[in-house]
């Protein structure tokens, strides 16, 4: 398969795995920022491939994972209501709010929709002019391009019955909190590469420069985040910390203006609280004013901000990286994928899952 | 039917009679006799459904495998097949799992009120095609219809007897570590033609379900006298539930080998995208043995004779633990714990 084979070719994997071992001298703890990275490396095994002085934590970029409950309850809230066609992403479906998840409310009757596009919510909402349709738009900067659109046109186009429940996340602002937390050990990142693609990677270059951290912008094939490692400890050993794109066949420095633009258009820059996080500023996007309408927040209220229900969970700190998902008692045996206790056990791109997933119960990964 | 392009395909129509299925045809009245008798009984074709008798009688001498599946799949027709042909080959492959020759089916519909005729006499007719094929008869059988929304257009149960071949018994309690096991083509075909013909990604696919009855190369195997221990074909959760399965059934361990598993590349393109493992996606027309360590290479060799199970190979072994467990070992040397899904799979968001 082209674009992808050349990238798993175990010869170019067992030569920067020699180069990486040769390069680090002394211990370096990195992060990978994306989720799909991290599937990758539990995938194929990366991490084994690395000198043991070279430590990978899983960082926060699973928009499931820290999408907050009060959403979920939201959602689920508004997928009841009887004139609502409730639209969202797979993966959403299965992550618990505070009583019930999605999965749930359709199996007693609510209409809640898989789509693979958020524009497919529009053609539903245009083929289904006496019914509310909602979208729920969820991501990083990687799916914000394609929810503006869904909201644009519907604006465009006056499809009143559209509107889009919005939980829209960044990743500077977390890269940021996490940098300034206490007890921070993250030396480098791997940027991820899909939410470059969009914005470009000037955005980071501050954050290089202010913590001294360098920054590569990396794919997602083994040969990616193997090379993205690799530049990394290159920067690290020689001193240096600078934004490096790993990623160029993707990612230009400007990113997609086209994109940027539209995302300019439709969102404005908001408060988030993450999910086992916390609260960031101006770490996520919400509808611009000119989109107020189409906010369905304003059709069906205002989301409530609650309290998370406090449990041994350490999702938390799986996703700040100041632990792995191994290292969590509950791990395997209170919590699996069919009984979770946490976000990051659900979601098909949570750290604890890719665990569960690749080494079994156990989940005894370095 | 005349919708679409207003030219009526069937015969004239006599008063009453509708070009789509209404209750009345599951009523047990005329128009159910009518529907059984335009459309059923001439389509099955069998000697025994003639009769007209409550039941089918049969003559068996043997060790019978007896065996039944409900088929709900939607779209009722898709790339590759249809849920005729797939009630059909399912049971015939599940009894061909038991080492057995399959014989005859019961076919038990489930109508939906609103189901256009046209479409029932189609899937009719490609389950007695696939019958001739697979060689079984379709002697029995019965209709219900029920209201308009409470059911996908159509249901469909089969129940299946075949007459025992193999001479030892063949179940999982049988595999033995140091077995080889042997995949019979490659895999996710069925899961990605289904779900794309269901889903309308918006991009194009020219992938055809594998939907296909495999039990000729199974006898084919103990015809030529392998000893084998174990048999299963890979429907939903695919290669990694069977596996599962049948590692947790023996309270051995699998070992599977990546490289060896053959994934078509369209198969492969489009779970790069939604996000799936091929090892969980459906197939129709898939099993995987488990033979003696050396009768792989005769294994393969005997069954890739069938087109059906052309691309055959091994793809990994049993071994004594940890017990229950499958892995799969990867490009890079490492393997990875397999699991069956843990809830129905979902595409992820990016």
């Amino acid at each position: 398969l082209k674009y992808r084979d050349e990238y798993r070719d175990p010869d170019a994997a067992r030569r920067l795995a020699a180069a990486i071992a040769r390069t680090a001298t002394r211990p370096w703890t990195l992060m990978e920022v994306c989720g799909g990275q991290t599937h990758a490396i539990l995938r194929f095994g990366l991490d084994a491939l690395l000198p043991p002085a070279v430590s990978l934590v899983h960082g926060p970029g699973c928009p499931v994972c820290v999408t907050p409950v009060e959403y979920i309850d939201k959602a689920i809230e508004i997928a009841r209501e009887p004139q609502v066609i409730f639209c969202s992403f797979g993966d959403m479906l299965r992550v618990p709010g505070t009583r019930g998840d999605l999965l749930s409310a359709k199996s007693r009757g609510a209409d809640v929709r898989i789509v693979y596009s958020p524009l497919d919510a529009v053609a539903v909402a245009r083929a289904a002019p006496g019914r509310q349709v909602v979208f729920f738009a969820v991501g990083f900067e990687t799916t914000a391009p394609a929810n503006a659109m869904a909201a644009y046109r519907a604006r465009r186009d006056g499809i009143a019955n559209f509107s889009m429940l919005v939980s829209h996340v960044l990743v500077p602002p977390a890269m940021r909190a996490l940098l300034e937390a206490p007890g921070n050990r993250i030396a480098g990142f791997l940027a991820a590469g899909h939410v470059c693609t969009v914005m470009g990677y000037e955005e980071y270059e501050p954050i290089a420069a202010r913590y001294r951290v360098p920054i590569v912008v990396t794919g997602f094939e083994p040969i990616d985040i193997l090379e993205g490692v690799y530049l990394c400890l290159r920067q690290l050993e020689s001193g240096r910390a600078e934004v490096e794109n790993q990623y160029a066949r993707s990612v230009r420095r400007g990113g997609n203006e086209a994109a940027q633009q539209l995302i300019r258009e439709v969102f404005r820059i908001v408060p988030r609280r993450w999910r086992s996080i916390g609260d960031i500023a101006e770490s996520g996007f919400g509808l611009a004013d000119a989109y107020r309408e189409f906010d369905a927040e304003t059709r069906f209220g205002a989301v409530r901000s609650g309290e998370e229900a406090t449990s041994e969970c350490l999702s938390g700190l799986v996703l700040r990286g100041e632990k792995k998902p191994s290292e969590c008692p509950a791990f395997g045996t209170r919590c699996t994928p069919e009984r979770p206790l946490g976000v990051t056990m659900v979601s098909s791109e949570g750290a604890c899952a890719a665990y569960y997933r690749y080494r079994g119960a156990a989940g005894d990964g370095r | 039917m005349t919708d679409g392009n207003g030219l009526a395909l069937s015969c004239p129509a006599p008063a009453g009679q509708a070009d789509t299925v209404q209750l009345a045809h599951g009523g047990g009245g005329r128009a159910m006799a009518r529907l059984l008798d335009t459309i059923i009984r001439p389509g099955f074709a069998d000697a025994e459904i003639e009769r007209r008798h409550d039941g089918a009688v049969l003559a068996v001498d043997r060790h019978i495998a007896f065996t039944t599946d409900s088929y709900v799949v939607r779209p009722l027709v898709f790339p590759g097949g249809d849920i005729g042909t797939l009630a059909v080959n399912g049971t015939v492959n599940d009894l061909a799992m038991c080492g057995a020759r399959p014989l005859c089916l019961s076919v038990g519909f489930i109508l939906e009120e609103g189901l256009p005729i046209d479409l029932l006499r189609r899937i009719v007719a490609s389950m007695r095609t696939a019958a001739t094929a697979a060689g079984v008869r379709l002697v029995t059988g019965d209709t219900k219809v029920v209201d308009h929304g409470k059911a996908d257009g159509m249901f469909v149960n089969t129940a299946g007897i075949g007459s025992i071949v193999a001479s030892a018994p063949i179940g999982p309690e049988m595999v033995r570590p140091g077995d080889a096991v042997v995949l019979s083509g490659d895999i996710g075909r069925h899961g990605i033609a289904v779900m794309a013909a269901r889903e309308g990604f918006g991009f194009e696919t020219a992938i055809e379900s594998d939907c296909a009855p495999v039990a000729a190369p199974v006898l084919a195997l103990l015809d030529v006298g392998i000893e084998v221990h174990c048999l299963r074909d890979l429907t939903r959760g695919g290669l990694a539930s069977a596996a599962v399965e049948i590692a947790e059934a023996s309270g051995l361990a699998i070992a599977l080998d990546e490289a060896a598993i053959a994934v078509p590349d369209e198969v492969a393109a489009a779970c790069e995208l939604l996000g799936l493992d091929p090892l969980h996606v459906a197939n129709e027309g898939r099993f995987i043995a488990f033979v003696r360590g050396e009768d792989a290479d005769r294994t393969v060799a005997a069954l890739r004779r069938y087109p059906v199970a052309a691309a055959a190979a091994k793809i990994g072994n049993v071994r004594a633990g940890p017990k229950g467990q499958v892995s799969c070992r990867g490009p890079f040397g490492a393997a990875r714990a397999i699991d069956m899904l843990s809830g129905e799979q979902l595409p992820r968001i990016c």
